[in-house]
């Protein structure tokens, strides 16, 4: 039985007349990164408040780390990026961090320390007394993840962590998500950015109207690898129509054919048909739905923007 | 502990951004045309035959007149200094890394409060002690029950700062100056409607200036303070306009206190029950 880092039971909030999550259930075990997906207004930051203990539920129950949202102790074991990182602007980036570590209750000594090395890993060490007005976006996104850093978090909450930040920054992110899995910490990541997500999480919940609507280890993204790609000659139109028996969405154009197989175990089938029926097939490429992909296919195409 | 961490980013804010510097040079601009003026008076009566009863009386209404100033100017520094803090930090966001800290949420309030309140006792300080020190360096006076009247206008600004504090718990910033500078004007003409019903006996407007008291008593704790602090001859004879002719109760100095605390009590509990 995996130990959970996050744990949610129907929680639901509703604002006045509008049901702003549904009933939210979810495990999140330790250790693990967690992609929490979904389109706008889905509920997923009003999820994130209340796993946070910034909104109260209405209804349900959650638990993060073992002891019930809103507990002022968990907090010290938590860390958060909000989505539009706002901070004191008249303060310089050291002292943010220093601030943010004095309120987590770490040591003089301690902050001496870790201050540096947080300024350093985010590379904002050149700019430690500049004071937060002067930064660009990226550059307050990067103190941003240092002060929810700051205190070596069990549980990291990150709220599209990567927006604002060019392919270095994001890179960035992406290796200091990793770094966090590599020392046993959970990242719960609210992310719109799915190739960001698909490189770095272990599952992810896909969220529409405040429900889950698919919780689906990355892994088994692999396993569905039944999108193919065929570079064919001497096909006819009743070629083609006998691949129904195993394909769908079925597309013919020039050489190039592709179709949708109802399961991956169809493929060597359905290229025995091509090849029975007189086919030359110079390419067959299997390849699995993009997080993208089945984003768009769950959540469908109008509300994915 | 972090209460007092709150406390002095509040103040540490307010120094950085200037607001506290500005609000003592131009404090300091305020004093030296009070001392100008003063030395000017003082100089008049060396040259004319004035009696030591009417030169103390006059020195002391000047010495009213600056207090009265001082008043006005410590209640428009508290409601603006407090009053983009919290609902600014909530309507922003800034609020949501600091709320999700090991931090209770009345310990971030209260460390506000206690910041602004630092604040504004210092700028008071220099204000009303300024003013006293000017008096008495040039003229030879001070005015009688400074501590009293002191402690009655920092009253004033504690209530104002948790009236404030609260309306920014529920209210956009905009919306929390409109309400806490129209409801201490209800209080400013509640407390003259009083005066002059006391003057011209007319208990329907005494009481209704009560009522207005009762609704916010800022204004009820000025008069209170001013009481103290006028000439005892200027208070019997009525011979300022800041002779409170009907004086707010020591009742209506305990009310205003509780007032304060019931203010601060209620932003504790909004705060903490709302969604951030």
């Amino acid at each position: 039985m995996p130990v959970l880092a996050i744990s949610t039971q129907n929680l639901r909030k509703v604002f006045g007349d509008k049901i702003a999550v549904r009933g939210l259930t979810l495990d999140v075990c330790r250790g693990e990164v967690f992609g929490f997906l979904g389109p706008n207004g889905a509920g997923k930051s009003t999820s994130l408040k209340m796993l946070l203990g910034l909104a109260t539920p209405t209804g349900g129950y959650a638990e993060v780390l073992g002891r019930p949202i809103g507990h002022t102790d968990i907090r010290s074991k938590v860390g958060f990026l909000p989505e539009h990182f706002r901070f004191y602007e008249w303060m310089t980036a050291w002292e943010l961090l220093h601030f943010h570590g004095r309120l987590y209750g770490m040591a003089a000594s301690r902050l001496r320390q870790r201050v540096p090395e947080m300024l350093d890993t985010v590379g904002l060490t050149p700019h430690q007394n500049k004071q937060l007005r002067h930064f660009s976006k990226g550059m307050l996104q990067r103190i941003g993840l240092a002060q929810a850093l700051i205190n070596e978090p069990e549980v990291l909450f990150l709220d599209e962590p990567t927006s604002g930040l060019d392919p270095v920054g994001r890179r960035l992110v992406r290796d200091l998500i990793k770094l966090q899995r590599e020392r046993g910490a959970t990242v719960f990541l609210n992310s719109h950015l799915l190739g960001e997500v698909e490189l770095i999480c272990d599952r992810v919940a896909f969220i529409k109207a405040g429900e889950v609507i698919e919780l689906r280890e990355m892994s088994s993204f692999e396993e569905e690898r039944t999108l193919v790609t065929a570079q064919v000659r001497n096909v006819c139109e009743n070629t083609v129509a006998g691949l129904s028996t195993w394909a769908k969405e079925i597309t013919f154009q020039g050489e190039t054919l592709r179709m949708r197989l109802h399961s991956a175990a169809m493929a060597p089938l359905a290229l025995r048909h091509l090849v029975h029926c007189g086919a030359e097939v110079f390419e067959f490429t299997p390849s699995r739905l993009s997080l993208e992909d089945r984003f768009m296919e769950i959540l469908g195409r109008d509300e994915g923007q | 502990m972090r209460i007092w961490i709150m406390a002095g980013v509040t103040f540490r804010e307010a120094a950085r951004k200037r607001i506290l510097w500005m609000a003592l040079a131009a404090g300091a601009a305020f004093l030296a045309l009070f001392a100008t003026a003063l030395h000017f008076q003082v100089e008049a009566f060396q040259h004319a035959l004035v009696s030591s009863l009417v030169r103390k009386e006059v020195l002391n209404n000047m010495l009213m007149t600056g207090l009265y100033a001082a008043d006005l100017l410590t209640v428009v520094m508290t409601i603006l200094l407090s009053v983009d803090t919290l609902s600014g930090e909530i309507a922003s966001g800034t609020i949501q890394a600091v709320a999700t800290k090991p931090v209770h949420r009345w310990e971030l309030l209260a460390g506000k409060w206690l910041g602004f309140s630092l604040m504004l006792t210092m700028y008071m300080a220099f204000m009303v002690l300024g003013l006293n020190a000017i008096t008495y360096g040039i003229g030879g006076i001070v005015a009688p029950h400074l501590h009293y009247g002191f402690g009655l206008i920092w009253l004033e600004s504690m209530l104002l700062l948790s009236v404030t504090l609260f309306f920014g718990t529920t209210f956009s910033t905009l919306t929390n100056g409109v309400l806490a500078l129209g409801l201490h004007g209800l209080a400013f003409l509640g407390g003259w409607i009083e005066q002059v019903g006391a003057l011209t006996k007319t208990p329907k407007a005494v009481n209704l200036g009560i009522i207005a008291s009762l609704l916010i008593p800022s204004e009820a704790l000025w008069r209170r303070a001013s009481f103290e602090m006028q000439s005892p001859l200027a208070g019997a004879l009525r011979l300022n306009p800041f002779s409170a002719v009907s004086v707010p109760s020591p009742l209506m100095v305990g009310y205003a206190a509780l007032y304060t605390l019931a203010f601060l009590a209620l932003a504790f509990w909004r705060l903490q029950r709302r969604d951030l």
